[in-house]
């Protein structure tokens, strides 16, 4: 463990929002019936939440379930718990048809905090980021400029985006751009 | 001369003044100036020369509508050609030069075409320089890119940022005038989601100028409270320097705002282009003069009557002492009015109108001004500047009755609506014979998904032209837009005005409407593209009717301006050619964006290093750090080859790596392959269809390698599938299809097996994957892993989940190299540091890295194919002799049915096989091979291409694969391939496998 890394790790920004790379976060990407009560307890048991509905994030303590598709959904927890989740979702669900995989290491997460941390993706993100359209409990999966992302909002203030490994420089230097502290929009901030 | 008046100036902040440079000339404005109006104030009334004729121009308008006075902006990084001075605000240290002339403004040898005037007619170009054609090339065109153009091209990059921002209202108001205000106060009233954007720095647009009252107090006094209240409203937002740009289907509207033109030192995006989805639209977008059609309106000093006004009242500016009105309509009074109260002379009112204005006329003959009704001007008198005009019977030819002394002519044809943004989405126009003008059909608005209307024009843009009809209408659209966004307008009546015109317009198309050949030939419709009254006419003789067709032959209305001013003056005489009504004829298309925005803000943030994404590898760094000698592979960087010594080169790296790997041992980052989880209990059943051959029998354990096609039979993809556990496979993809095979793989399960229990997900990025190449291969593994490694424990094919360095591993044995051979899959937070230890490992054997290029010469050695060298979206599997990879006990796979109709079944085909120069040399890439005779185009027949071709330093020559014409049954023959230089090389066809045909080497 000691050897492993993220994508950028310690990048950060101080602009119109602090945006932050956040280390190594854990992830699983389950593929099931969301429907299934074997699934629906199984998410109780293991992440402590309830099913999130369309488009939500349910988050309790350190862990998050995020929907991601009408048969997808993201598990967010801390990276050293991933195997030991993954293990019991494996015994939880034995008998019925789900696909559960570790997806930390194939992503980048970054952190914006900060008043405009709204402005900020609504530069990049085809998404109504006013306060009454987007807010925390909600995620979005779409396009950041060229790449897909998904983002929440953890707090008022705070939006996390997820984005792919490969493209973490890519995302980061246009969070950078678009946090400019004189790029200021004013409509959300 | 034009100059600053002592008084006036509504937008000046006289207490700062600016200082800015014009061709080299140092001059002074005012904080509150445009270029325009601080030029005209400093009586630099010509500011540039005509795109065709070079005669010299003057400023006509005073906003986005302006043809001529169009700069060269300031220098370096922040240059920028084309820049309208109407629309410019004037800020300290600007400077800006005039354009298309050579070599000054004053003096310009191009103006000889203006003596040439005569033969120089619309079509001239097409006619002149048709023939012979090869001088077309080497000098007509050089000689017209030369004399023809506006601004010059920037030479240094952009200095500036852009962005873009995503925004979603429910009303959105285009256009900040009295019409906007109160439209966007009605739908804010009514609690919408309200952005009011307007396109210059101040609300209220002509109302403060052209003046009148609402209920009863003064027009600028009720912007200013309508503004404030505005500003109180939660729910709308209120932004200036924000120009509508366009509108597109679904209510999706692009707005430029202009952060930092007027301040360009400040920091941050200079633009900023808001991409917004509006669920209504109103267009209150105002009215453009017209001019008039009379000999010498382009002659410096004749100016819309409207903008002889702002510049009075706006920025205290008068454009000359002595003005002639020249008018069809009452509006123009006002210019007149404003002038004498100012002080300055206004020698006569000319009115083609025979029973001329109204009231106004009446208060314009109390200050005693000279009106004269029936009449026009007959021709305008000056060269760089108005001397005085003609004046003439309308209804005649244009003999001159007298001429009057002036300084400026202040023109009105009439207004017309702005209905581009109406119009842009499909919007419909209909003909206003009271006014002379198109305006909004307001039964034929733009509509969206569900049918329903979601443009919605207000005040002049509607065609309400008086102050009352403009603020009735306006406070309708926007209670109409609310409520079509699904909000409850508030009960109220719409605020009374007055209005001063009573009288109504006459059309006017030519001035006098009897006017003679050398009038109408300097009568100009188009300033910029120098379009005259007689070209269109000459158009229509020559049978291009159609407005369309007029427009590309004459180019009017094809500069910069679109043809704001030239449009409807334009088409009317088109009309009256074609002896036909104006609606008949209509109009030409309007396209976004209203006015031209700035490439910088279509880019947005997508420039220098975020232009694309640029994707890398968990060792992307140590590459880097190793002297790699980059390829591009989709958005991925790969290392063709790295080099030892900084002088290597490049075809001696590839070759050092591929001799040291075959001989000892290598290192490949390998982690771009697509790696795809296939998970179900119907996998097996999904793997068997997608794949050729089979792979349900495939163990757990074990390793196939599978090709994948379309379903017209073209082979697509390949690689090595995984068999994880009894419900789950791991497929390895090209590089380049990870992505398009995941979405191949969803769209089959979700739109045709939708009952299959089969999920797939894509961990491309998940993996770190090394491949760890060569004789030593196995002991360099061995010296980091206590697992078993002998070929009994993982033999060939085979895959086993190790521990490597201290990291969770997985290890396929799978090659090609034609090697022994392991890729190495780590979670990708370990590729780094298990690409580190293998390097430290392997450094007794002089283990090397290798790139891309390396890997395409070892597995073309090995006869191995490359998806996009040996395909090209038309070959299929049969082709490259791999019918050993297509099951014949399965009843379908995608591509099945299609490889056996009769075209693919063909025995006629190209098929693969090695290819061997005689002399040793390396085949060109994509070459052809030729065979007997030509073909029905006269072209020499052909019987086979180079699909691979290399030098391989293994066997020490040239090797490549191709496809021929029945190839694999002419081993031996030799074949011609002529080279672009002529000469031809001899290869003999022989088997693709050049390197260990028995697959010894990697079966250890």
């Amino acid at each position: 463990m000691s050897n492993t890394i993220s994508a950028l790790p310690g990048a950060t920004y101080e602009g119109a929002v602090r945006v932050q790379e956040m280390g190594l976060c854990g992830m699983i990407s389950l593929r099931g019936d969301h429907g299934d009560e074997k699934l629906i307890s199984a998410i109780k048991d293991i992440m402590g939440t309830v099913m999130p509905g369309q488009r939500e994030i349910v988050h309790q303590d350190e862990r998050a379930a995020a929907w991601m598709s009408p048969d997808e959904l993201l598990l967010l927890l801390p990276y050293a718990d991933v195997r030991d989740a993954l293990t019991r979702l494996e015994t939880a669900l034995a008998g019925t048809h789900f696909l559960a995989v570790n997806v930390s290491d194939a992503r980048a997460v970054f952190r914006l905090h900060g008043g405009s941390a709204r402005e900020v993706i609504a530069k990049l993100c085809p998404v109504d980021m006013s306060p009454g359209a987007f807010g925390p409990g909600q995620i979005r999966r779409t396009r950041m400029a060229q790449i897909p992302a998904a983002f929440w909002m953890p707090d008022e203030d705070s939006v996390h985006v997820v984005c792919f490994r490969s493209v973490a420089q890519y995302a980061f230097d246009l969070l950078k751009q678009s946090a400019h502290p004189q790029a200021g929009v004013g409509l959300y901030a | 001369m034009s100059t600053r008046l002592a008084t006036g100036g509504r937008l000046l902040d006289k207490g700062r003044a600016l200082e800015f440079t014009f061709n080299g000339k140092r001059l002074k404005g005012y904080e509150g100036d445009t270029l325009a109006s601080a030029l005209l104030a400093n009586d630099q009334m010509m500011v540039g020369r005509s795109f065709k004729y070079h005669r010299p121009r003057g400023i006509v308008a005073s906003g986005a509508e302006e043809p001529n006075a169009l700069f060269n902006m300031g220098a370096g990084g922040k240059f920028e050609p084309n820049q309208r001075a109407t629309t410019t605000e004037l800020f300290d240290g600007l400077t800006c030069a005039s354009q298309n002339h050579w070599p000054s403004l004053e003096f310009d040898i191009g103006a000889i075409n203006n003596s040439l005037a005569r033969f120089l007619p619309a079509g001239f170009y097409y006619k002149m320089f048709m023939h012979p054609r090869p001088l077309w090339k080497h000098v007509y065109e050089p000689f017209i890119r030369q004399s023809a153009g506006l601004g010059k091209a920037p030479r240094d990059r952009d200095e500036d940022t852009y962005e873009h921002f995503y925004a979603f209202f429910d009303v959105v108001v285009i256009g900040g005038g009295i019409a906007g205000l109160l439209a966007a106060r009605e739908a804010g009233r009514a609690g919408a989601k309200v952005l009011l954007m307007e396109q210059t720095a101040h609300w209220g647009g002509r109302a403060p100028v052209d003046g009148g009252t609402v209920d009863g107090r003064p027009v600028d006094k009720v912007v200013e409270e309508i503004v404030s209240e505005l500003n109180e409203m939660n729910n709308v937002t209120l932004r200036t320097r924000l120009m509508g740009a366009g509108v597109y289907d679904h209510g999706y509207l692009m707005g430029y705002e202009r952060l930092t033109d007027h301040q360009p030192q400040a920091k941050g995006p200079r633009h900023r282009l808001w991409r917004i989805r509006a669920a209504q639209i109103v267009t209150a977008t105002g009215a453009i003069e017209r001019p008039l059609s009379f000999a010498g309106n382009d002659i410096p000093g004749v100016m819309l009557a409207s903008a002889v006004r702002d510049y009075a009242v706006d920025y205290g500016v008068s454009i000359g002492d002595r003005t002639v009105v020249v008018t069809n309509n009452d509006d123009a009074y006002l210019t007149a009015i404003t002038l004498k109260k100012l002080g300055l002379d206004v020698p006569a009112i000319i009115d083609a109108r025979p029973q001329g204005a109204g009231a106004l006329a009446e208060e314009a003959k109390a200050l005693g001004i000279r009106i004269e009704t029936g009449k026009g001007v007959a021709k305008v008198k000056g060269g760089r500047r108005v001397t005085g005009v003609a004046i003439c019977m309308q209804a005649g030819e244009g003999a001159a009755l007298e001429e009057i002394a002036c300084d400026v002519v202040a023109m009105s044809g009439g207004w017309s609506p702005v209905v581009h943004l109406w119009s842009h989405c499909g919007g419909k126009l209909l003909w206003d014979n009271e006014n002379a003008m198109f305006k909004p059909d307001v039964d034929k608005a733009p509509t969206g998904a569900a049918g329903e209307a979601f443009v919605v024009a207000a005040g002049a843009a509607n065609g309400a032209l008086k102050l009352a009809d403009t603020v009735a209408d306006a406070h309708a659209a926007g209670r109409k837009a609310a409520k079509s966004a699904g909000n409850t307008p508030m009960s109220g009546d719409a605020p009374k005005a007055d209005s001063s015109l009573e009288n109504p317009m006459q059309p006017i198309w030519l001035m006098p409407q009897g006017a003679k050949y050398e009038l109408r030939a300097k009568a100009w419709l188009d300033y910029q593209n120098d379009v005259k009254v007689s070209d269109v006419q000459l158009a229509a003789r020559e049978g291009f009717e159609s407005v369309e067709h007029a427009k590309r032959y004459t180019t009017l209305g094809m500069a910069t301006d679109q043809g704001k001013l030239s449009n409807i003056n334009g088409l009317a005489i088109l009309s009256d050619a074609l002896d036909q009504p104006i609606p008949q004829t209509g109009t030409t298309t309007f396209r976004p964006p209203y006015t031209p925005i700035s490439m910088g803000a279509i880019a947005g943030e997508a420039r220098g290093p975020v232009f694309q994404p640029l994707r890398r590898t968990p060792m992307h760094d140590w590459h880097e750090a190793n002297s790699a000698y980059w390829e591009p592979v989709g958005h991925w960087r790969r290392p063709y080859t790295f080099r030892k010594t900084p002088g290597e080169a490049i075809d001696a790296a590839v070759s050092r790596e591929i001799t040291q790997t075959r001989q000892s041992l290598g290192l490949l980052d390998a982690s771009t392959l697509g790696k795809l989880v296939v998970k179900g209990p119907d996998a097996g059943k999904f793997l068997d269809m997608l794949y050729t051959n089979m792979m349900s029998t495939l163990k757990p354990g074990r390793c196939r390698y599978g090709l994948m096609c379309s379903e017209n039979g073209f082979l697509m993809d390949d690689g090595v599938v995984a068999r994880l556990d009894e419900d789950t496979f791991l497929c390895h993809t090209t590089t380049g299809g990870a992505d398009s095979i995941h979405a191949h793989m969803e769209d089959w399960l979700q739109c045709e097996w939708w009952d299959w229990n089969v999920y797939v997900a894509n961990l491309t990025e998940q993996y770190a994957q090394i491949g760890v190449v060569g004789p030593n291969a196995r002991k360099t593994l061995e010296k980091l892993s206590d697992d078993d490694l002998s070929a009994e424990a993982l033999p060939f094919m085979a895959w086993t989940d190790i521990t490597l360095a201290g990291i969770k591993a997985r290890a396929y044995r799978i090659s090609f190299s034609g090697e022994l051979s392991y890729e190495i899959a780590v979670d990708a937070g370990q590729g780094r540091a298990l690409w580190d230890k293998l390097m430290e490992a392997g450094a007794e054997f002089g283990v090397t890295p290798y790139g891309t290029e390396a890997l395409h010469v070892m597995r073309a050695e090995k006869g191995f194919i490359m998806i996009g060298d040996e395909t090209d979206g038309t070959v299929i599997p049969q082709d490259l002799c791999m019918d050993w990879a297509i099951s014949k006990k399965k009843d379908d796979y995608l591509g099945k049915r299609a490889q056996a109709r009769s075209f693919m079944a063909n025995t006629e085909r190209w098929k693969l096989v090695g290819l061997e120069t005689i002399d040793g040399s390396v085949l060109p890439d994509g070459a052809y091979a030729v065979t007997d005779g030509t073909n029905a185009n006269g072209q020499r027949n052909t019987q086979g291409r180079v699909t691979s071709s290399y030098h391989s330093p293994t066997l020490g020559r040239g090797i490549a694969m191709g496809l021929v014409h029945n190839g694999p049954d002419r081993m031996g023959q030799v074949i011609d391939i002529p080279k672009v230089d002529g000469t031809v090389i001899k290869a003999k066809i022989v088997p693709p496998v050049f390197y260990d045909p028995e697959g010894k080497k990697q079966n250890v």
